[in-house]
């Protein structure tokens, strides 16, 4: 069987900083990582090719570094890997991006044979929407299991998926037909560490590199800035509250002169924690 | 790829140049419509919420706010119609059908996208639940319009555009986002990000019912089951009156304890910022902040938690917040209410043991008094 | 383990790693690096300061594209004692040169350019791969590595170890020994970031000129150590450093010296205004010639800091661990070309090398410094920084005092601190050991 990952390469945000005078973001030096949740798709895919065979295969639209995840990523162990760049794919919102990303898809099933399966991870930490996953489905018509915990029988002759489903209040346990997509929730595995044939492996690999037209895409404009429906008008940081916090200078009893300032500030509260207290 | 992140910008004259005028069909799509999200039965509040943002957007624009309501024929889905009429409902827009009892993303997609197409909304609202964010995304693909994830705030500009802003760069800052050129503006909002609006009991308005279109041989996706959690795995926290959280500053994994602790004596509910919950100390259903949960409790505990502005997305709207952190230069301290400058090892017993003392039942007299 | 069999392994991508491995991968020999850390120069530390000179040899136009800070027009020299310096400044128009000679460089960034050339020339480097032991023979010699994957055996004809100072492989092979706490320096940096033209205007700049300071004195509390200050192009990299046996003689912290460094009057207005962007430590060979361990073996080099080639008077490092490396890469392809056995007899050609370099030849030199530096650290790091401090002051400040009588109590607080046969056996010892 086949399956396609889709990882995006992301500044570790833990680390991104505003500049001290200008108030822009200081992208450089920043360090890029796979998107953590992004490991979870990769890890999923790599069980199934240890039980059924085939082949995994990692998408990733973004500038030439990217090259560097995708070369991480071999290492734990995927076939291959395809860099989707070019500069028309600039500024794209995940409308344009999903219509380049599901364009390089079809272009890698065209290469490649057919993928029974496109994982992507749950969310970005960088964009944090989650909407690419679905986006792609719906581009290329396929049905889709977001927020899977668990990927159960899987029946290649009967072309059947079963998996469960984190929905409110407990897991939906769906059966449906391949081609799929399906989006993995995190904590579900624990990416492997590649053996050293592997690691050699990726070290070695030829990524292959997709401009625009590469990858079959037939109309640019719905690429990039030009095929973004949304568009970022203002970035600025949160204003700080005009009043501070009210400090309690540490006295005899601290703890004590908290509470008291607590109470002060919300008098209702001390009826209302007594309340609680009790179990009311 | 996401709306953060974007190559920079062009300079406000680039942009304005590039800003074309609305194409003429979509001239057309007025209201504001909210996406009523209910599953077995109970409707989820964030949808309550949502019907709050909408209620306001619609008075601003001078135009109807629609519920939509999507589910199996029966009780469940009819009462969902008409609570929201109690919640600023103008009218609600209903698709029931068996075929709909659980959501799956083929039935769903297909009826919310056919309603939108046949009445044409300018806006349409979703929570940012795990079903909402399948739906939204499926939707907003198959109608080729812009979606804006996880919105802190939701307002009209002057020329009736949609402003949704939400953090960016992985919360560090926020940004305004449009759809301009592109009907419906969809946005979809995480559970307690908006404040719940008030009920009023009120007569159910108009409901338009209109026919799903599908039958169970359509859909490919079939349920097999459902697995309900066990209750006592179920954490209250987005919805807890009083919130104990701790951050990076207790040191050890061990330490966690005293949180609880202060929580139990409180009879609150605990929770951890991110880093505790990406170092293994703490399960995620705990996480407090922008990618976790959103807490609007009466008051908030924040024990040696720094305040980077992903946790201060989530804690906001709470009415009392106090913070305890070594550091007095701590970003928490520019969102807190009441400060104080500790170690929250020492102080967090210190607080159990006076909260204890204080809400003891011999003391409730003083109160009283 | 791997069947495949490479001409070289290359444990370690720092400096001397990545010159070995491009050297011997543009010889068109089959090389393998393996480097533990996530990426080449995630584990490194330096000031950091690049040697034009040895890196030409190597990549003779790296500035078109190498990411390069500022071009040194000027080196002080500060011998501070509280709240004092003396510096001797020697700043060049010549340095404004078409091909300069010295620049500042971000360790991160530059490595990850090196290594791209290493890949570029054709070496298969693995990183986040962390080598636990060396392969050996029923002779003990060596064969090959194994590493932390699976699987993770890999042979070759040559394993140069360039692990860094604290490399552990060849203790654990027994090649050699773990280098002794007053052999090693223990040093702490931090970046401070500031604005272009701040930076420019404290230091008196234009364009991408820069400075160096590099001082010693009171800063190490009467330890053997010392500070700098390097300027890049929009922060400042400061640190300081002293032995690893000094530490633990004093209880003093590296932190706790950078602190005190970071407030002394002639510091703190350099960084005013900054914010701290990256704090780190490193551990730095301090052993000069003395401690130079065996240099090859049966299968094997090491070359760099893991091979103790450390200059600590004039804090060249990166060039040395460049150049032995680059030395060690030449001499294997030699070795390799002639269809010779990796053996130590064939080896040998690597010290062979290195001794007729200016590596071998400027340790030598300096030989005696380390030893002499450390059994005086309380008369170089205090009392000759206080002595020249008061007797500059006395000197410089004008309060009606006869030149004559303020000449005679300078002379005076010298010989009543060391005695005239201190003094000159100070002065003895210095000119003999800089010899």
């Amino acid at each position: 069987m086949h399956s396609v990952v889709c990882i995006k390469q992301v500044p570790d945000s833990a680390q991104i900083r505003v500049h001290p005078v200008t108030n822009t973001i200081m992208r450089q030096g920043v360090p890029t990582i796979i998107n953590p949740y992004d490991l979870f798709a990769l890890e999923a895919a790599l069980e199934l090719r240890d039980k059924f065979g085939g082949e995994v295969t990692i998408l990733t639209m973004g500038p030439p570094s990217a090259e560097d995840s995708l070369r991480k990523a071999l290492t734990f162990g995927a076939d291959r890997a395809v860099l989707l760049t070019d500069r028309f794919f600039a500024g794209a919102d995940t409308l344009a991006t999903t219509y380049a990303l599901a364009t390089a898809i079809r272009k890698i099933g065209q290469e490649y044979g057919k993928p029974d399966i496109i994982f992507t991870g749950k969310q970005t930490i960088d964009g944090d929407t989650a909407q690419v996953g679905p986006g792609i489905a719906k581009r290329l018509g396929l049905l889709q299991l977001t927020y899977v915990a668990r990927i159960g029988a899987l029946d290649l002759q009967a072309r059947s998926l079963e998996a469960e489903r984190r929905a409110e209040g407990g897991v939906q346990v769906l059966r449906t037909k391949l081609p799929c997509l399906i989006t993995m929730l995190e904590a579900t595995n624990q990416i492997r560490r590649g053996a050293m044939a592997d690691a050699l492996r990726a070290a070695r690999a030829d990524i292959v590199k997709w401009s625009a037209q590469d990858a079959g895409v037939e109309d640019i404009s719905k690429c990039g800035l030009r095929g973004s429906p949304t568009i970022v008008k203002r970035v600025f940081a949160p204003s700080a509250r005009a009043e501070k916090a009210a400090f309690v200078e540490a006295a005899e009893q601290p703890a004590d002169a908290l509470i008291e300032a607590i109470f002060k500030r919300q008098p209702t509260l001390e009826a209302d924690l007594a309340a609680l207290a009790r179990g009311f | 790829m996401s709306n953060a992140a974007k190559t920079p910008a062009p300079a406000a004259g680039g942009r304005a140049a590039t800003k074309k005028e609305l194409p003429e069909h979509f001239k057309a799509y007025k209201h504001v419509w909210v996406f009523v999200e209910q599953e077995r039965g109970q409707v989820h509040p964030v949808s309550w919420e949502l019907m709050g943002a909408g209620r306001k957007l619609a008075d601003k624009l001078k135009v109807d706010l629609a519920a939509v309501v999507i589910g199996p024929e029966g009780e469940a889905t009819r009462n969902a119609a008409v609570e929201s009429f109690c919640y600023g409902a103008d009218l609600a827009y209903v698709v029931a059908d068996q075929v709909l009892a659980d959501y799956r993303n083929e039935s769903y997609t297909k009826a919310l996208t056919d309603l939108v197409n046949t009445y044409k909304p300018e806006i349409l609202l979703l929570g940012a639940t795990t079903l909402g964010r399948d739906l939204a995304g499926s939707v907003a693909t198959t109608l080729l319009t812009g979606l804006t994830a996880d919105c802190t705030e939701l307002d009209v500009d002057a020329d009736g555009s949609l402003a949704a802003t939400r953090p960016t760069f992985g919360g560090s800052l926020l940004c305004t986002i449009y759809t301009l050129n592109y009907r419906p503006q969809m946005a979809t909002v995480r559970p307690r990000v908006m404040p719940m609006p008030e009920r009023i009991t009120c007569d159910p308005g108009r409901i338009v019912i209109h026919p799903l279109g599908l039958v169970e041989d359509d859909i490919v996706t079939k349920v097999l089951s459902f697995l309900p959690d066990r209750e006592s795995a179920k954490s209250n926290l987005a919805y807890a009156d009083v919130v104990v959280a701790g951050g990076l500053g207790l040191g050890s994994p061990e330490n966690f304890q005293l949180v609880r602790q202060l929580a139990s004596v409180l009879g609150a509910e605990y929770g951890c910022s991110r880093p505790l919950v990406q170092k293994g100390w703490v399960t995620s259903d705990r996480q407090i902040g922008q990618t976790g949960k959103t807490i609007r409790p009466k008051l908030y505990i924040a024990a040696g938690i720094s305040g980077a502005i992903q946790h201060r997305v989530g804690v906001e709207g709470a009415d009392l917040i106090v913070a305890i952190n070594t550091d007095r230069n701590a970003p928490i301290f520019d969102f807190a209410h009441i400060g104080i400058v500790s170690d929250a090892i020492r102080m967090l017993p210190a607080l159990t043991e006076a909260f204890r003392a204080r809400l003891s039942p011999h003391s409730r007299d003083r109160i009283a008094s | 383990m791997i069947e495949e069999k490479f001409d070289a392994i290359v444990v370690g991508a720092g400096m001397a790693g990545n010159a070995a491995a491009l050297t011997m991968a543009k010889r068109g020999m089959k090389v393998l690096q393996l480097e533990r850390g996530e990426y080449s120069g995630s584990k490194n530390v330096q000031g950091a300061i690049l040697y034009s000179d040895m890196l030409e040899k190597l990549i003779p136009d790296f500035r078109e594209d190498a990411p390069l800070e500022r071009h040194l027009v000027e080196q002080r020299f500060w011998m501070m004692d509280d709240r004092a310096h003396i510096g001797l400044h020697y700043r060049s128009d010549d340095f404004n040169e078409e091909r300069p000679n010295r620049y500042t460089i971000i360790r991160a960034q530059f490595d990850k350019w090196f290594s791209s050339k290493v890949r570029e020339a054709g070496a298969t480097v693995l990183c986040e791969t962390t080598v636990t032991e060396l392969a050996q023979d029923a002779y003990g010699r060596v064969i090959g590595v194994r590493t932390d994957r699976r699987d993770g055996e890999i042979h070759a004809d040559v394993v140069v170890l360039a692990e860094g100072v604290n490399g552990l492989l060849g203790t654990r092979a027994g090649l050699r020994q773990t280098p002794k706490p007053d052999k090693v320096a223990l040093a702490v940096k931090e970046m401070h970031f500031l604005p272009r033209e701040t930076i420019e205007a404290r230091f008196n700049l234009k364009g991408d000129e820069g400075v160096v300071i590099e001082a010693a004195g009171t800063i190490s509390r009467g330890m053997t150590g010392m500070g700098f200050i390097y300027a890049n192009k929009e922060c400042i990299s400061l640190g300081i450093g002293c032995l690893v046996s000094d530490f633990q003689r004093t209880g003093e912290t590296p932190y706790g010296l950078l602190d005190r460094f970071k407030r002394h009057p002639s510091v703190a207005p350099l960084i005013e205004g900054s914010e701290v962007k990256e704090y780190a430590a490193h551990l730095i060979p301090e052993g000069g010639f003395k401690a130079i361990p065996q240099l090859y073996g049966d299968g094997w080099l090491v070359v760099g800091d893991a091979a103790q080639l450390n200059n600590a008077i004039h804090r060249e490092g990166s060039n040395l661990a460049m150049t032995s490396g680059r030395i060690a890469g030449e001499a294997i392809f030699q070795v390799k070309s002639r269809r010779d056995p990796a053996t130590a007899a064939n080896l040998s050609l690597y010290k062979k090398m290195l001794d007729d370099s200016f590596v071998i030849k400027d340790l030598k030199k300096y030989k005696d410094m380390p030893t002499l530096m450390h059994t005086n650290s309380q008369n170089f790091f205090l009392t000759y920084p206080r002595l020249v401090s008061k007797a500059m002051q006395n000197f410089v400040r004008v309060d009606g005092t006869p030149k004559i009588e303020k000449e005679k109590l300078t002379l005076k607080s010298f010989v009543s601190a060391r005695s005239w046969s201190g003094l000159f056996g100070d002065a003895f010892r210095l000119a003999r050991a800089w010899r």
